[in-house]
């Protein structure tokens, strides 16, 4: 498999009135050509912020990149210029965010914005430009495409401008689309047509994809490998069978325990895990998990364990082996 | 047994525990002691009224309205040693003078001021919490008010009205009934702004959530407005208002610039002005004094409400 | 649970008017977004209210309130009709009527301490005298819902949105009801949180023996906390029926789509699945389609489904369902 993508190090920190947030500290992880990464984490734990430094969209200040590389095809994305990532921006990595009606522009039509990113990543002329714009409207599933082409973002609904979204991020065929929360505002039947949607277009591009999301259960059905995300740092790192299967790190098996399924009924109590997220001000001593791991040893609380393979495939961040409660 | 979510070290509930609660309102004066501009202006207020108030214990009112017996060559008089700001023409000592005019001055800002707020938030509050019916008649009132032009309602109401009102006594002086007109006729010919700021954030603080789970909870409407809404709202109304005594200050300087204003004897900027203009050249003391003065308060509003309205900034409330 | 029934909602309408017109509005259209409604709530039970973003559910819960006017239909609350109460009788629901909010920032007044926000059911209706003695209670409630009863004296912006929520639960508490609207009270919240928020709902009420209407649209949750749940659509309830019976036997084709469009955390399960893909995208509520209201994306519609509303029946013991093709 070709690795497209190669993360390595990353660290990202923000300079805020009461102190140094430590937003992101150390990841390391690899794409490859055609797979789609699921990353995983509840909020604040650095997940956006990841792969928002990878394209260079923290404004920086307040946002500073202290280290790390992203290897695109072997050239670090960190040292690019925006300029230069402009051009990769949308033509070779493409995104999609969450709220569709703050990243499309409200003043125009949704046929000119396809248009023109068509004519500046693929030097289109303006017909030829519609004319994929309607292509990729109707491969996306919007009905009646050449009609479509001249509403405005407020005359969609949601999932309809989720889906006009992705029309915009495929249009100049990506190699890694990039998937911030997409189907999280929603609503359930919308979200499975959309990651419908998703399935037959990575079938038919073969795009590696990133997908973000705090739902475990989605990235159950799309993903082919997942990193948990905690406190800025990759607690588990998996192919997306080990990761349900067989998890490793306390915090995900505690998160796996926090959910109800919609195909049984569940009769013990929800695992909860006890205290709150933690304060991102200042990096911890130890595992930033610690203080509310039910597995913690004292070891925990004085060093913070690096990544480290578990079982082939599999790594995690923990001193303890939960399957024992001892020392790994 | 509840689940719990005690102190654990290292979670933001820790320091939760052991911090001391800040309020909004410290939270707020936190923030507005961030904008130097701001506090600048705060210092130069504190100043004016240190001069405006403390400045009547060094000189009586009455050296203020007494000619100058011993000054030579005429009456009025350039700067010097005895009158720093010099005389009026009829010997009259005018920093005494901007001493007293300014406690008047600044008197009939904050006063002005406070009868627009009785007035504009009372309207404001019904209009916005009740809509319907109650809502069209006081807003088309509103409009109605905000229709007649400011300077001909002022000029006309200040002519007649002005000797109408008998001078009284307070605070150990004793001040011109036309004073109180003042007041009126500026507090009830600004308070239109502050009904439609707070009918305005009324009419979007009634859809929140807190104000419907006091519904259910069964408050009453009385209680709802006066103890959930109001407070909520006092922040462009506060930024309003300060600049309001700004405003205040201003419309009475050109008032008086216009004879209408406060009667003499009693002094203020504004009237100390009309007393310079056929002066303008000759004697540029008399209306360069009390002209700083106002100018310094103006600003000195400015820069503070300029700081409450960032300070104030709904979007930074919520950490 | 017994078979007493707390709450009756019999024929429940609630339409927005639109209203057009520069002097005097006329009133052009509605937006039909809770029409004819009926269900039972028993005593001890937790009634489940689910459907997607515009089925009603949540102007349901607020109408039975009386948070928003109703245009039609009555609510019985331990026989009284919530609608025809004024004064004290109304009160007195509410006293025994509460609900939590789903916007743990903006359910909390941001200018009020905890010791007022949650104190406040307790002045309105009388129950204690004297600050010392609110007080004393709200710190009992505040130890009651899990939060350190030391933080009386705080604004809600210090807490986190686990922990507000945690306040409006106490909030909701603090006049001892008998029967709670929780609408949506977890969806605003982290994962981890959302678990430690339902077990403790399901905590209060085992010890307090109180009557939940769950109002909500994930329906993993749903299928984990409720007894008995309801499915609406486009302002009308689609099937209502015991927990299991609804999640492993839906018989309306919505309930049926929307129960396999729910992701799985199970890699295999996912795999193994056949989803029921929806078409087109909800119609508007001020213009809801004819006959049946879900005929537009229906699988399985047939002619008479556009003409004919369907019945609401009960197929069998309890699982009442309203579709023409349902057995």
């Amino acid at each position: 498999m070709h690795t497209i993508l190669q993360v390595q190090n990353l660290q990202t920190q923000f300079r805020t009135y009461d102190g140094l947030v430590y937003a992101v500290n150390g990841i390391s992880y690899s794409l490859n050509e055609g797979e789609t990464l699921g990353v995983v984490g509840e909020s604040g734990c650095g997940k956006s912020v990841s792969v928002l430094s990878i394209m260079g969209l923290i404004p920086q200040p307040p946002g500073i990149i202290a280290g790390g590389q992203a290897l695109y095809h072997g050239s670090d994305l960190l040292k690019k210029s925006q300029d230069e990532l402009r051009h990769i921006r949308g033509k070779e990595i493409a995104m999609v965010f969450q709220d569709p009606m703050t990243s499309l522009n409200p003043v125009l039509t949704i046929g000119f914005q396809i248009s023109e990113s068509l004519q500046l990543h693929m030097a289109m002329n303006a017909e030829q430009a519609q004319q994929r714009a309607i292509e990729l409207l109707e491969m996306v599933g919007i009905p009646q495409a050449d009609r479509a082409l001249h509403n405005y973002p407020h005359q969609f609904s949601g999932g309809m401008r989720q889906r006009a979204m992705i029309a915009m991020a495929i249009s100049c065929m990506p190699q890694i689309l990039i998937a911030d929360e997409p189907t999280t505002a929603l609503d359930v039947t919308i979200q499975a047509q959309i990651t419908d949607l998703v399935k037959r277009l990575r079938e038919e591009i073969g795009m590696a994809i990133i997908w973000i999301t705090h739902d475990l259960g989605i990235i159950a059905g799309l993903a082919h490998r997942v990193i948990v995300m905690y406190a800025g740092f990759i607690v588990e790192h998996a192919g997306v069978d080990g990761v349900y299967d067989n998890p490793r790190h306390p915090y995900t098996v505690s998160l796996l325990g926090a959910l109800p399924r919609v195909d049984m009924s569940r009769e013990e109590r929800l695992v909860s895990i006890p205290g709150m997220p933690p304060n991102l001000i200042g990096l911890p001593k130890g595992c930033p998990f610690a203080p509310r791991c039910t597995f913690v040893v004292e070891k925990c609380r004085q060093e913070n364990p690096p990544l480290t393979p578990v079982e082939p495939n599999h790594e995690i961040a923990c001193w303890v082996d939960v399957r024992t409660g001892g020392l790994r | 047994m509840a689940t719990t979510s005690e102190a654990l070290p290292g979670t933001v509930e820790d320091t939760l525990a052991t911090r001391e609660p800040l309020t909004p309102t410290q939270l707020t004066w936190r923030r507005f002691r961030r904008h130097k501009m701001a506090m600048f202006g705060l210092f130069l207020i504190v100043l004016l009224i240190v001069y405006a108030v403390g400045g009547s214990f060094v000189f009586s009112e009455e050296y203020a309205n007494t000619t100058d017996r011993t000054l030579t060559g005429g009456l009025l008089h350039g700067p010097s040693l005895q009158h720093p700001f010099g005389t009026d023409p009829t010997g009259r000592d005018l920093l005494a003078r901007t001493i007293y005019g300014g406690q008047i001055s600044l008197l009939i800002g904050l006063a002005a001021v406070l009868v627009s707020l009785v007035v504009g938030v009372t309207i404001g509050a019904l209009s916005g919490y009740y809509g319907g019916w109650v809502d069209s008649i006081l807003m088309r009132f509103t409009e109605a008010m905000l229709n007649i032009p400011q300077l001909f309602l002022l000029i006309v109401a200040a002519k007649y009205l002005g000797d109408k009102v008998h001078n009284f006594e307070a605070f150990g002086r004793e001040f011109s009934g036309s004073v109180i007109v003042i007041i009126v006729i500026i507090g009830f010919d600004s308070w239109m702004y502050l009904a439609r700021i707070v009918r305005s954030q009324f009419l979007s603080l009634k859809e929140q959530e807190f104000v419907t789970a006091a519904r259910c909870t069964g408050t009453s409407n009385l209680a709802i407005i006066a103890y959930h809404i109001l407070p909520n709202s006092v922040a462009p109304v506060i930024v309003n208002a300060t600049l309001g005594v700004a405003n205040a200050i201003l419309t009475e300087a050109y008032i008086s610039f216009l004879g209408l204003g406060v009667r003499q004897p009693t002094a203020t900027w504004g009237n100390m002005l009309e007393n310079a203009n056929r002066y303008l050249e000759t004697a540029p003391w008399m209306w360069f004094f009390p002209g700083t003065l106002i100018l310094i308060t103006v600003l000195a509003i400015n820069f503070v409400g300029d700081g409450l309205r960032d300070a104030l900034d709904p979007r930074t409330m919520v950490e | 649970m017994s078979d007493e029934i707390l709450v009756r909602v019999e024929n429940l309408k609630k339409h927005f008017p639109i209203r057009r017109g520069i002097l005097i509005q006329r009133q052009i259209g509605a937006v039909q977004a809770v029409d004819d409604v009926s269900f039972d709530i028993r005593r001890g039970e937790t009634l489940g209210l689910v459907g997607e973003s515009g089925c009603g559910k949540s102007t349901t819960g607020r109408t039975m309130l009386m948070l928003y006017p109703p245009t039609a239909g009555s609510v019985k609350f331990n026989g009284q009709n919530i609608f025809q109460s004024k004064g004290r009788r109304l009160m007195a629901i509410r006293r025994q009527a509460q609900m939590i909010f789903q916007d743990p920032y903006a359910s909390l007044n941001p200018r009020w301490t905890v010791n007022a926000i949650v104190g406040e059911p307790l002045w309105v209706h009388g129950l204690v005298k004297g600050r010392h003695a609110q007080t004393e209670r709200v710190q009992e409630l505040l130890k009651l819902v899990g939060l350190n009863p030391m933080y009386v004296n705080r604004y809600p912006h210090e807490f986190s949105g686990g922990q507000r929520q945690r306040i409006g639960v106490a909030r909701a508490l603090a006049s001892n009801p008998e029967f709670i609207i929780c609408d949506e009270p977890i969806s605003a919240l982290d994962v981890s949180i959302q678990a430690q928020v339902v077990n403790l709902l399901e905590d209060l009420q085992d010890k307090l023996g109180l009557t939940y209407l769950f109002i909500a649209h994930d329906l993993s949750m749903v299928r984990h906390i409720c007894d008995r749940v309801a499915v609406m659509y486009l302002g009308k309830i689609v099937e209502l029926a015991s927990r299991d019976e609804l999640y492993d036997h839906p018989q309306h084709p919505y309930a049926r789509a929307l129960l396999s469009a729910v992701p799985i955390p199970d890699p295999k399960a996912e795999r193994k699945r056949q989803r029921i893909i929806l078409t087109g995208d909800v119609p508007s509520p001020v213009n809801p389609p004819s006959g049946c209201r879900f005929h537009t994306r229906c699988p399985i519609a047939v002619d008479k489904c556009k003409s004919v509303e369907p019945e609401w029946r009960d197929l069998d013991s309890e699982h009442w369902v309203a579709c023409h093709l349902a057995q």
